[in-house]
Order: structure tokens, then C-alpha cells, then sequence
């Protein structure tokens, strides 16, 4: 086989891979934006916010710490105690929930029933609040994420030499994939089948289904609207968790983290705003996209073009379908 | 008692028509043109020009641009950034290829040139719409972006890849360049800002303003009584683009003197001018100066507070400006959607009726 395809090929296994960990970003933005009609930007910075609030359980840092350094004088930065990654996880997701109830309590219930674009711009607002909360809390240094189950088994890092191994036996050239990647791949066909069980077959799942589908209908028959979006910002929550520990054990946490959330965006434009197949499709379409377009045409122009291809392709596909590849048809009466 | 309008008669149309109607405001208004030309020159020093004024003078041409196109329009734009870019690199490319022409050309050029690109990536908007169209912006602002940052003819192939201003002098007296007095620079600006402020006062005052309100408040119904999209949306893309444009070139020239244009002109600045028209106020010209007033203002005091008085570090005060931001943001949302502008109005309101509460 000529080298050129090959090296494509290998383009579009890892961009695969790479739309995969924007789709996880993506369906973050799904869920709430199906539940609540919120378009969250604050997405993006809920994972970082996670991601540090995960690191920073796990190696026992006191939070705040800098803050109460710098108000009391003293110099306290650790509890001096290293969780495990479970136990991190899960105190991480208590957090989370929180976070969805402050985020519910105090913000979206007083602003019920204003225009789409101000609740936008609420979470625009939100996403600097908990951009800085998370920078108070645990400090803004890049932080190194592991998740170990025990000493020896941690998330897997590096290239994959069982499949290296294979291309190079069955082509003569070696195809170079991040053991992460592929984790991450798992953990989203894991993630997504656990979403698509709640959503299906729990009580609450279904009441946020019909919380989806017609708000009044839902609340007609009985489904409390608070305790809905609560659980939908907490799944979202976790999702962002999910998003944020992959990123992060990727390329380390920080302020950069919250910025894929940006990248999610064209996915969803692609994908439609309120189908999870679709932004799992537009993930990987995009994912693909920039990664060949980088390869073919970046060189001839200067390279990296990931900045920007994404949302071009995504703006130009939008003047062709208005409502993205799997979104619901927009009707507009006066 | 302040506040009246009693005995204040209009004889004529004009009269009725005019943009303060009622005396007291002309008044005030006058009165502060007059120490903004007149006085504010000859007291200013280095730190007042260089923190706040000249910052908050041109954060308000960029706001008064973007409060056209969100806050007149409806059309919400997260490319802020990429055309401030825009406006600054067709400042720079005009500066060097044609250094005889004053700067005061060019740089009202620059907003031209703005104007056609953002009338470019305006077309879309034709037929996206809402948050759709908030992320299409962001297209316009990574590519631009990225585009200034490779392609090297925009920085005429200087090995850094920054853009540096030439001197450049207004009457005989430089504006741009190393040997700026603080009152030129701070004069340059403010004559910018009076004239864009008047221009976009009065056209969101006349038929243009009006249907690209109508289009903001329901496009379809705006449609069928016979405001033509096409036209109330370029336009708007167009306007606003020239004053975010004009205030890049200002940004860049007067003000920085040297850019890299991925650090000043970022996505971080298109969230900052949307952030000054939220809390300033949707739709208002006057909240446009008050959102740019504030976001200006507050990391300053910040600073001062945390970092001069209470001797905390520097990067505890900026992350403490963020959440602070958030918050004003959430809370002005939430309380008051229409921003400070409202606030000012209830104010006049309530001052027009003291000391009787009806």
C-alpha cells in the first residue's frame, strides 16, 4: 500500500478517537440543552472545574488554601492524605451535585421563561464564576491527573504496541494510537449506554425525558421540574467529570481544558442540539475532519489549522442545514 | 426637584425630536463634553490615560459597535475579538504602505475594511439564527485570528510576528509611537468616541435603528410588515463591524503601540465587550459607556484593594476578578436584564417625581 494512504489512515483512526473525547464534551451540552432549553456554555469549564476538584481530593489539598494563606497568614496546602481514585471520584461527584443545585437554586430558577440568548448568556457568566472558583479553590498551576484502581493499574498511557505491532506485521508500517485514546473510546461507548439505560428504563430518566419533550405537559402529571433539572445539571455534571478526567490525564489540568468546550460547539452544530447520536456522529466527523484537513491542506498553509477548521466547516454546513445533521426541523410562528 | 420638565416647551418638530428633550439632560450633557475636551486634557497623567481613560474610551467604541449588532439587532456575536484584529492590521498594513496620509484616514479606513469583512461573515446570519449564529461567530474569530497569525504579508514578514506603530502625528503632535503625551492619545480617543457615539445615537434613533429593532424582537413578524432582513441584518453587521474595527485600530496604534495578535485580540476580548453591553445594558448607547466604565474599572480597584492594600498576590486578585465578573454578570441578568441603563432610567425616573413617590 502507497505511504500516503497509510499515513491517512492512521489520520483518521486518531481522528476518530479525538471526536470521540469532543463527543463526551458534547453530550454534556445535549443533556442540559434537551431538559432546559439552556444552551450551557459553561460546559467546558464545569469539566476543568471537575478535573481540578477530582486532583485536588486526591492529593489532599485544603481548598481555598491560597486564599486563607493570603487573608490569615498562615501556610497550610495539604490535609497530608492520598484518596484513592474511587473514593476521589465519587466525593467529586457529591460536588458535582452540589454545584447543580447551587447552579439551579440561585441562577436558572429566577431566570424561568426569559429568552433563550439571556439564559446563554447566564451561563457565559457562569462559566467565569466557576473558572474563577476553580482557580481559588485548588490553585492555577498545570496539575498532573492519574486514576489508579490499585498501585499498579493506572489509566494507560503512551502507544498502543498490540496495535503497532499488527499494522506493522500486516502493512510495514506501524500506526502510532495513544493507549488513552483508546480508554477514552471505551469509557464513551461505557457512558453512553449507561445514559441511554437511565434515560430508557429508570423512573427519573423517563421524567426527564418528558421534562424534554413539553415542560407543562411534564409538570401537568406530576414531574417536579426543580428535582428534574437538578439531576439533569448534576448528570451533566458527572459527564463533564468523565470529560474533564480524560482530558486532563491527556494534557494535564488546566485553564486550556476549558477551552475544548469551545471545540464541542461545532460538534453540536453539526450534530444538532438535542440529539445524543448526533453529537456523538458530529464528534467524530469533526474529530476526522480537522485531523485530515490538518494533514492534507495544513502543511500548504501554514498549519494548525484545528484552531479554526472545525468551525468553518460547522458554519458552512449550517447555511445548508439550519438544524444540523440530527436536530428536530425548526418551525417558526410569528 | 432636579429633575423637571416642567417648563420646558418645545416650539418646533426639531425641537421635539432632539436626542435630550429635556433641558436638565442637554445640560449635563454639555457639561460633560465640556470636561472631557476641556479640562480632563490638562489635569491627566500617565497612569489615569494609560489604566483607565484611554482603555475605557476605546472598550466603549467596541461596545457601542457590538451593542448595535446584540443589542439593536438581536444578532449575538462572539467575534468581537477577530474583527478588533481586523481593524488593527488594516490600521498597520495602511500605516506602512502609505505613510503620508494621516492617521485619522487610516484609521477610519481600517473601520471601513472591518465593515467588509464583517459583512462576509454576516451573510450566514441570514439564515442562522440564535446560538447557532453565537457559534458561527466564533468561525469569523478563530480564523481571523489564525490568519493574521500565518499568513506573514499582514505583518510585513517581521521575524516576530508582531505589528509595531510608526510615529504618526495629528496637527504636528504624535499619537502613535514611542514619544505620545498622555493628553494626545487621550484626546485622539476621545474625539473617536464622541463622533462614533453621536453617529450610532442617531442611527439607532432613525429608520434604520428601527428595523434592526423590529428585526430583534421577531424577525418573521418584522418580514412580513415589510423590513427587509437582508438589508436590516448586513447593515447591522456592517455598522457594528466599522466600530469594533475603528476601535482595534485605536486599540493597536494609539494605545498598545505593539501587538501579538493572538494575545490581545483573543477570544477572552469578544467575551469582555459582550460582557460590557450585558451589564451595561442591551440596546442602550449610554450602557455601552457604563458596561465599559465598569469592566474597565473594577480590575483596577481590584488590584489597588487586594494587591496594594492588602498585600495579596496578583494571581489570588485576578481570579477573584473573575468570579466577581461572573457574578455581575448572573446578578445583572437575573435582577436587572436591561443593565445599568435601566438602573440610570428608574433613577431619572424616580428624580423626576422627588420628593413625591407618584
Amino acid at each position: 500500500m502507497p505511504e500516503q494512504l497509510l499515513f491517512a489512515m492512521e489520520v483518521t483512526l486518531n481522528g476518530l478517537m479525538a471526536g470521540v473525547m469532543y463527543a463526551l464534551v458534547a453530550l454534556g451540552f445535549v443533556l442540559i440543552f434537551k431538559a432546559s432549553g439552556i444552551f450551557n456554555f459553561a460546559q467546558g469549564v464545569m469539566a476543568l472545574f471537575a478535573a481540578m476538584t477530582f486532583v485536588g481530593i486526591q492529593n489532599g489539598q485544603v481548598p481555598f488554601s491560597h486564599l486563607i494563606n493570603a487573608i490569615f497568614g498562615t501556610k497550610i496546602h495539604y490535609f497530608g492524605w492520598e484518596l484513592h481514585s474511587m473514593v476521589a471520584i465519587l466525593l467529586t461527584v457529591v460536588v458535582m451535585i452540589a454545584m447543580a443545585w447551587a447552579v439551579q437554586r440561585f441562577i436558572f430558577r429566577h431566570l424561568v421563561g426569559q429568552e433563550p440568548i439571556i439564559l446563554f448568556m447566564a451561563t457565559i457568566g457562569l462559566a467565569y464564576l466557576l473558572e474563577g472558583i476553580a482557580d481559588l479553590m485548588w490553585g492555577a498551576e498545570i496539575k498532573k491527573l492519574d486514576v489508579c484502581l490499585t498501585d499498579q493499574t493506572c489509566l494507560p498511557q503512551g502507544i498502543n504496541l498490540a496495535i503497532d505491532e499488527t499494522t506493522f506485521n500486516l502493512f510495514g508500517y506501524g500506526f502510532f494510537i495513544d493507549n488513552l485514546d483508546i480508554t477514552a473510546t471505551i469509557v464513551a461507548i461505557i457512558l453512553v449506554a449507561i445514559l441511554v439505560a437511565f434515560s430508557q428504563y429508570t423512573k427519573q430518566g423517563r421524567a426527564m425525558r418528558a421534562v424534554a419533550d413539553d415542560h407543562q405537559a411534564a409538570l401537568s402529571v406530576g414531574v417536579s421540574l426543580n428535582y428534574i433539572w437538578i439531576l439533569v445539571w448534576s448528570v451533566a455534571g458527572f459527564v463533564a467529570l468523565v470529560a474533564g478526567i480524560m482530558w486532563g490525564a491527556k494534557s494535564g489540568v488546566q485553564f486550556s481544558l476549558s477551552l475544548i468546550a469551545l471545540k464541542a460547539l461545532p460538534v453540536l452544530m453539526l450534530g444538532g442540539f438535542t440529539s445524543i447520536p448526533g453529537a456523538i456522529v458530529g464528534g467524530l466527523i469533526i474529530g476526522v475532519g480537522e485531523k485530515l484537513f490538518e494533514f492534507a491542506i495544513g502543511p500548504m498553509i501554514g498549519g494548525a489549522t484545528e484552531n479554526w477548521f472545525a468551525y468553518v466547516l460547522a458554519l458552512i454546513f449550517l447555511v445548508f442545514r439550519p438544524q444540523g445533521l440530527f436536530g428536530e426541523k425548526i418551525i417558526e410562528r410569528v | 426637584m432636579f429633575y423637571r420638565e416642567a417648563g420646558d416647551f418645545s416650539t418646533t418638530y426639531r425641537q421635539d425630536n432632539q436626542t435630550f428633550p429635556i433641558k436638565f439632560d442637554r445640560y449635563r450633557y454639555y457639561a460633560v463634553l465640556a470636561v472631557a475636551f476641556l479640562v480632563v486634557p490638562f489635569i491627566v497623567n500617565d497612569y489615569w490615560v494609560n489604566a483607565i481613560l484611554v482603555p475605557f474610551l476605546i472598550y466603549s467604541i467596541a461596545a457601542i459597535g457590538l451593542n448595535i449588532l446584540t443589542g439593536y439587532c438581536g444578532q449575538v456575536s462572539l467575534g468581537t475579538g477577530g474583527f478588533m484584529a481586523v481593524g488593527a492590521y488594516a490600521c498597520y498594513k495602511l500605516m506602512t504602505g502609505f505613510p503620508d496620509v494621516n492617521i485619522i484616514i487610516h484609521i477610519i479606513l481600517a473601520g471601513g475594511i472591518t465593515a467588509a469583512v464583517g459583512t462576509l461573515f454576516g451573510l450566514p446570519s441570514l439564515r442562522i439564527k440564535g446560538f447557532y449564529l453565537a457559534v458561527a461567530t466564533l468561525a469569523a474569530q478563530f480564523f481571523l485570528v489564525w490568519m493574521f497569525n500565518k499568513v506573514s504579508w499582514f505583518y510585513n514578514y517581521s521575524a516576530s510576528g508582531q505589528i509595531n506603530a510608526p510615529e504618526r502625528t495629528v496637527f504636528g503632535v504624535p499619537v502613535t509611537g514611542a514619544q505620545v503625551e498622555p493628553w494626545a492619545m487621550y484626546m485622539i480617543c476621545l474625539v473617536f468616541t464622541f463622533a462614533c457615539a453621536v453617529i450610532a445615537r442617531n442611527l439607532t434613533r432613525g429608520t434604520l435603528g428601527r428595523s434592526w429593532m423590529a428585526i430583534r424582537d421577531m424577525d418573521i413578524a418584522a418580514e412580513i410588515i415589510g423590513v427587509n432582513p437582508l438589508k436590516a441584518k448586513l447593515t447591522a453587521f456592517a455598522i457594528s463591524s466599522f466600530f469594533v474595527g475603528i476601535s482595534g485600530a485605536l486599540f493597536f496604534a494609539v494605545y498598545l503601540g505593539a501587538v501579538e495578535v493572538g494575545e490581545v485580540y483573543g477570544i477572552q476580548k469578544s467575551f469582555i465587550v459582550l460582557f460590557m453591553i450585558i451589564i451595561g445594558g442591551l440596546g442602550s448607547i449610554f450602557g455601552s459607556f457604563a458596561g465599559a466604565a465598569l469592566l474597565v474599572v473594577l480590575p483596577v480597584f481590584l488590584k489597588l484593594l487586594g494587591v496594594d492594600l492588602l498585600g495579596w498576590p496578583t494571581d489570588i486578585v485576578a481570579h477573584i476578578n473573575l468570579v466577581v465578573v461572573g457574578l455581575l454578570i448572573i446578578l445583572f441578568l437575573v435582577l436587572e436584564p436591561h443593565g445599568l441603563a435601566q438602573l440610570w432610567r428608574v433613577a431619572k425616573e424616580k428624580l423626576r417625581l422627588w420628593p413625591f413617590p407618584h
